[in-house]
């Protein structure tokens, strides 16, 4: 998508060498927007029309019901947790990976892309196999009165897993990039590790954290696979946005499970437009720093 | 202050970058590291500033033992070779920046801190640059504004990894005799790295002629000149 725009708002007498004829041109970007507007625009547009097929106090009625706001308070207190956690893990991955020589480095690196390997359902069914009543130490835990499995831990768990490598995946390359010798200078200049951190290696890696950080907060709160293995779908309880949806859907509840799907695409919304936002507003600043 | 390398090595897992090297470095003399690429320049300026630990061997700053000194207690004013200017700050920031880390007891008031900046920026002859960005300076430029930064702690020793290198051949004669100036009246010791024989022969009162990971021979450049102590000096300096 990003490729699309620039070549078309680049009018050139002088063709530059991958410049391609303009028909070439213009059926690219027709395609392009053709498969956009089939793939993502128009089921977009039908998710918001069914939620809105019985008026708009029909929906917000639907979204004030106990168990829809308990979903949606849950989603959000989810990914207000895993996205810090990761961002701190992922930060914490991507320094050790990038600016420490040790062995098993090349191990870790494939480790951290696990989560993106393995299918969220088996994700789910790792964590119910380890932590699950049919577990001692799942057992154990029930006992004592702390249980993870279809309960709040358990989803959060699960979606600490499957956020993980958001941010350590957008961190690695671009701390690779700048390489080390900028922290040395900070040392040889008589300031402590946690200031280098805090005064050169953060500010130089913030774009890539906030794109890190949003990428892991959409799929945070979208996550559906792995959360519905370990939530049990306790209504009220442990049941999150996108669980909340499918139920409703399945009850026939078709206003209701379009407006929570529209309450959740619009999260997503905002938060692109909030990247595109920072994008536009910091442009020659980013392209000071990284290409990106 | 004199600096004294006592029998160093450094092994990187098989490789040895530095055989037992011995060394003693009079206080206030400006010395060059001179030697082809590979030789273990870069290594031994940085187990001097204490970025990279020796696996054997002693250093020693006026007598007293400094090899278990952290980077910062070491307090050495290094000159990197990309410069590794902090690309988020302004010149004034990045000149500003050891001033500011140090303990609340010792760091000077902002004030003085300006000050001090402003003085370093004149040194350099560059006083207008201050609120300007890392990228938006010439080559030349980032090497003085790296120098100045690595002044502005009052080091004890000033460290500077081919400080030239990336530059065009006119303005690194000018940069030359600018660090000359600056060594002269800073009287701080001063080691260079270079592997430009004739920037060594000008610049230095002691060259330090390195071969994988061996010094070949120190000398005054005059001495060398006059009596290569090997095949390889002879070859390397053309003589
Ligand atoms: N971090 C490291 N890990 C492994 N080997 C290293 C490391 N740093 C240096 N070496 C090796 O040590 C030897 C000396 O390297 P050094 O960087 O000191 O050379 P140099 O004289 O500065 O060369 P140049 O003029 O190219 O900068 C080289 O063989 C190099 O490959
Ligand atoms: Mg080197």
């Amino acid at each position: 998508m990003a490729h699309c725009v620039p070549l078309a708002a680049r009018p050139r007498r002088l063709r530059s060498a991958t410049t391609e004829p303009r028909v070439v041109k213009g059926v690219l970007i027709a395609l392009c927007l053709a498969v956009l507007s089939v793939l993502l625009f128009a089921p977009l547009i039908a998710v918001f029309d069914e939620a809105l097929r019985r008026g708009w106090a029909f929906a917000l009625a639907s979204l004030g019901e106990p168990d829809a706001q308990a979903a949606i308070r849950l989603t959000l207190s989810v990914a207000a947790l895993v996205v810090p956690l990761n961002a701190a893990f992922g930060i914490a991955a991507a320094w050790a990976i990038t600016k420490f020589d040790w062995r098993g480095k090349a191990w870790v690196i494939t480790l951290i892309d696990l989560p993106f390997s393995i299918s969220p359902v088996v994700a789910g069914l790792l964590f119910v196999l380890m932590f699950g009543a049919n577990s001692a130490f799942g057992a154990w835990l029930v006992a004592s009165g702390f249980p993870i499995v279809f309960a709040v831990p358990g989803i959060v768990l699960a979606t600490l897993f499957i956020t993980f490598p958001f941010i350590a995946r957008e961190l690695i390359p671009v701390m690779l990039e700048q390489g080390r010798a900028e922290e040395e200078a900070a040392l040889t200049l008589g300031a402590s590790g946690s200031r280098v951190f805090l005064t050169v290696t953060l500010p130089n890696i913030r774009w890539a954290l906030l794109y890190g950080v949003l990428l892991c907060n959409a799929r945070a709160m979208g996550e559906f696979g792995a959360v519905a293995v370990v939530s049990g779908k306790i209504r009220g309880q442990t049941t999150t946005m996108p669980l909340m949806i499918e139920m409703f859907y399945n009850e026939y509840l078709s206003v209701a499970a379009f407006t929570m799907a529209s309450v959740l695409a619009l999260l997503a919304f905002v938060t692109l437009v909030l990247k595109s936002a920072l994008e536009w507003r910091h442009a020659d600043q980013l392209a000071a720093t990284h290409r990106h | 202050m004199n600096i004294e390398i006592e029998e160093i090595c450094k092994d990187f897992g098989t490789t040895a970058a530095l055989q037992p090297v011995s060394l003693s470095i009079p206080a206030g003399s400006l010395v060059a590291l001179l030697g082809p690429s590979g030789s273990g320049k870069t290594t031994l300026l940085r187990i001097l500033g204490g970025l990279e630990f020796p696996s054997a061997g002693r250093v020693l700053f006026d007598g007293a033992d400094a090899t278990g000194l952290t980077v910062q207690e070491r307090r050495a004013g290094f000159v990197f070779q990309s410069y590794a200017l902090f690309r988020h700050m302004s010149v004034f920031d990045n000149i500003a920046y050891g001033l500011r880390a140090r303990p609340r007891k010792t760091r000077p008031a902002a004030a003085e801190i300006a000050r001090r900046v402003t003085r370093l920026l004149d040194l350099i002859k560059l006083p207008d640059i201050g609120g300007r960005y890392p990228s938006q300076l010439s080559g030349g430029q980032r090497q003085r504004v790296a120098l100045a930064r690595a002044l502005a702690i009052e080091p004890r020793m000033l460290l500077l990894d081919e400080p030239f290198g990336a530059l065009d051949a006119k303005v690194r004669k000018e940069l030359r005799q600018g660090l000359r100036d600056i060594h002269d009246t800073t009287g701080l010791t001063t080691i260079f790295v270079t592997h430009d024989q004739d920037e060594a022969m000008e610049l230095a009162d002691l060259i330090v002629v390195m071969s994988m990971g061996r010094i070949e021979q120190i000398g005054r450049p005059a001495e060398i000149r006059a009596r290569p102590a090997s095949d390889f000096v002879r070859q390397f300096l053309d003589l």
